[in-house]
């Protein structure tokens, strides 16, 4: 599959601070792509670059072969972006708007059809500034579609949102990813990347520190499958004298790291056999979110000196 | 330039307009109560009142009643100086003075003995609102006179005028206030439309990243900028229009509409546009740039002559009046709607015109729509 995004040795410096510290990746065309990284991490300054809004220090891009700063209105005319706050003219509905970027791009978009797409259909005649920041955000959306784009930007699109509007966002990156446009998706919410990304890559001061598809980072940076038993205090001393492993025990749980698949099969025969009483058992491993803070908790402590190796694989 | 996208943009401002009332107000409202206050003030006082110098060689009483008449106009103010000053015409100059008037030696016994007999006004080329204001007098007068001495206060009859005047360049009526406040409004509108919204938008467009947006769609600065214009020409002319026709139906005002005030009305806008671009573009936040816009606005709006005829200010103030680029505007246009002079309106044309294309290159050099 070709790379809708490429990009080498990418630098960003504002004087002797390196907001992008030589980043390299791949975006495949047809996949989502979640940018993650906390306050300051370099992601917005990523995407300024790669959407022809900043101009970089060093390294290359190429956005559908283009390089955005240099051809940036022929890229244009093929990108759809949503700025993490999106702002319109106050006095302009969304219909009126959508018919305007119409006619700035020569298409001739339905807006009733956009409108519904981003359930904003209810708000069509309504000026923006009378809308609240969630249905800002949709419009913002509805108009990145308005050229038909290749390749989606959208900057934490769901921020300030309701579920329920997260939700019908989600399904617009869906149904994008469907009809085979690229989405590059830089997100606060980890659960969102989790959701919705073929690959997710972590930045941390300027460089990324981890870079796969989400299972794989949670395989690689994530702590081992845990079994969740709720039991007593004695039950968890039973099981640590019996079979010899540590058993943590807090708030009447009990959690058990499994180190192979058969672990669960055993210590759950052994907890039975106690005569100790015992109710619910689920196994769970780390979220995304998880990996995530411990990941930028380790960079910021000081643990990850150099950017860490990355898990290269494909959905 | 893609006059597709042009127009998308400019139906966007019209919207944004038509459903703001404090930029509706301000660009077609604000003026018609200005003219409306101005117009019912000043209609009580009549004409603009001119000083005008007086240099009585005669000191008959026919001189004296001569320039009481003059007085009783109201639109000038005689202000008699004696043969000490010497040459009236550089006394004049030297004091920035407009306008004044020589009456010769043997007026009186001339005019009793019906002798024809000539004063000579001296006005200003520079400043014509105090030389239609003076000549209007000076011929009121100068008839009266003509009329109760020859024929006798009969008009009907074979009458020889008697007293004439050798310099009355300026072939207009009677100049009342309202008619320097048409054109001085239309001045208002041009400048402060375009001035007061475009500091606005363009520094707060830029802060909330409108114009990264815009940049990320096929439309232009220059296609942005030219719909911006055409929409703040389209509000001069209406503006104008409700100025002529206000100023003319309800207060009188002797304003003839030439087509070259239709240059004004378009190169005006195009001046305050970009100055006004290039003033929220110079600024860092949309605070500092309503600063800046108000420090060039305001100074603007009470010295180029847009409530008061620039003649009526002291010397100083005049020069002052005459480094505003709106100056030029106000003037130009009471040259084509009062004074039918239209190779000086062209001078101000040319000025303004001049001015107009250097802001409009700095205003583009300096606006960006993305981070460099």
């Amino acid at each position: 599959m070709a790379n809708a995004i490429e990009v080498r040795g990418l630098v960003k410096r504002y004087d002797a601070l390196a907001a992008v510290d030589g980043i390299d990746f791949d975006v495949p065309e047809g996949s989502v792509f979640a940018f993650l990284g906390p306050n300051g991490a370099g992601k917005t300054t990523t995407t300024e670059m790669l959407e022809g809004l900043r101009r970089r220090t060093s390294g290359d891009i190429r956005v559908l072969g283009l390089d955005p700063w240099t051809d940036g209105r022929e890229l244009h005319r093929q990108i759809g972006v949503i700025p993490q706050e999106f702002h319109f003219f106050a006095k302009v509905t969304p219909k009126e708007a959508i018919a305007y970027y119409g006619r700035l791009f020569d298409k001739q978009p339905d807006p009733d059809a956009l409108l519904d797409q981003v359930q904003l259909t209810d708000k069509a005649d309504s000026r923006f500034d009378t809308l609240s920041g969630g249905q800002k955000q949709k419009l913002g959306l509805a108009l990145s579609l308005v050229d038909e784009p290749r390749v989606c930007f959208l900057d934490e699109p769901t921020t300030g949102l309701d579920p329920h509007a997260r939700r019908a966002i989600w399904n617009v990156v869906r149904d994008l990813r469907r009809d085979g446009r690229t989405v590059f998706l830089t997100t606060h919410y980890l659960e969102e990347a989790e959701l919705l990304a073929d690959q997710v890559a972590i930045i941390n001061h300027g460089r990324i520190v981890a870079h796969g598809t989400p299972q794989e980072i949670i395989e690689t940076y994530g702590g081992p499958e845990r079994l969740r038993v709720q039991g007593s205090s004695e039950l968890a001393e039973y099981v640590r004298q019996r079979l010899g492993i540590p058993v943590r025990f807090e708030s009447g749980r009990l959690e058990i790291a499994l180190r192979e698949k058969g672990d669960a099969l055993r210590i759950l025969s052994a907890i039975d056999a106690s005569g100790f009483p015992w109710t619910g058992f689920a196994t769970e491993r780390d979220t995304l979110e998880e990996v995530f803070v411990h990941l930028v908790g380790q960079m910021d402590e000081g643990v990850l000196k150099s950017a860490a190796p990355t898990v290269e694989g494909t959905p | 330039m893609n006059p597709r996208r042009i127009g998308g943009d400019l139906s966007i401002v019209a919207h944004g307009y038509l459903r703001n009332p404090v930029a509706l107000f301000f660009s077609l409202i604000f003026p018609v109560i200005l003219i409306l206050l101005f117009g019912l003030i000043f209609a009580s006082t009549g004409a603009t009142t001119v000083t005008l110098y007086a240099q009585d060689f005669d000191h008959s009483s026919t001189s004296v009643a001569f320039l009481r008449a003059l007085n009783e106009t109201h639109l000038v103010q005689v202000q008699v100086v004696g043969a000490s000053v010497g040459n009236l015409s550089t006394y004049l100059g030297q004091n920035g003075d407009s306008a004044g008037l020589v009456i010769p030696q043997g007026f009186g016994q001339n005019f009793t003995a019906h002798r024809p007999v000539k004063v000579i006004l001296y006005t200003n080329p520079q400043d014509a609102a105090s030389a239609g204001a003076a000549a209007g007098a000076l011929q009121g007068v100068i008839s009266a006179f003509n009329l109760e001495a020859a024929c006798g206060g009969n008009s009907s009859g074979n009458c020889t005028p008697i007293i004439g005047a050798s310099s009355l360049n300026v072939g207009s009526p009677t100049y009342s206030y309202i008619d320097y406040l048409v054109p001085g409004l239309i001045g208002f509108s041009i400048l402060t439309s375009p001035m007061f919204s475009m500091v606005d938008v363009t520094a707060s467009y830029r802060q909330d990243g409108l114009f990264r947006q815009l940049s990320l769609t096929p439309l232009t600065r220059g296609e942005w900028l030219a719909s911006r214009f055409i929409w703040y020409t389209m509000l001069t002319f209406a503006s104008a229009a409700l100025m002529l026709v206000i100023g003319s139906a309800i207060f009188g005002a002797h304003v003839t509409f030439g087509i070259w005030l239709v240059p004004f009305l378009i190169v005006g806008p195009l001046f305050f546009v970009s100055l006004g671009m290039l003033a929220g573009t110079v600024s860092r936040t949309p605070e500092t740039a309503a600063v800046v816009g108000n420090v060039i606005t305001f100074p603007m709006m009470f010295l180029a002559g847009t409530f008061f005829p620039v003649s009526s200010f002291s010397p100083g103030l005049q020069l002052v009046a005459k480094a505003l680029p709106l100056y030029y505007v106000i003037d130009g246009m009471n040259q084509v709607l009062l004074f039918n002079n239209i190779p000086r309106a062209i001078g101000d044309l040319t000025v303004v015109l001049i001015g107009a294309v250097i802001v409009f290159g700095l205003a583009i050099y300096f606006f960006k729509w993305r981070d460099e």
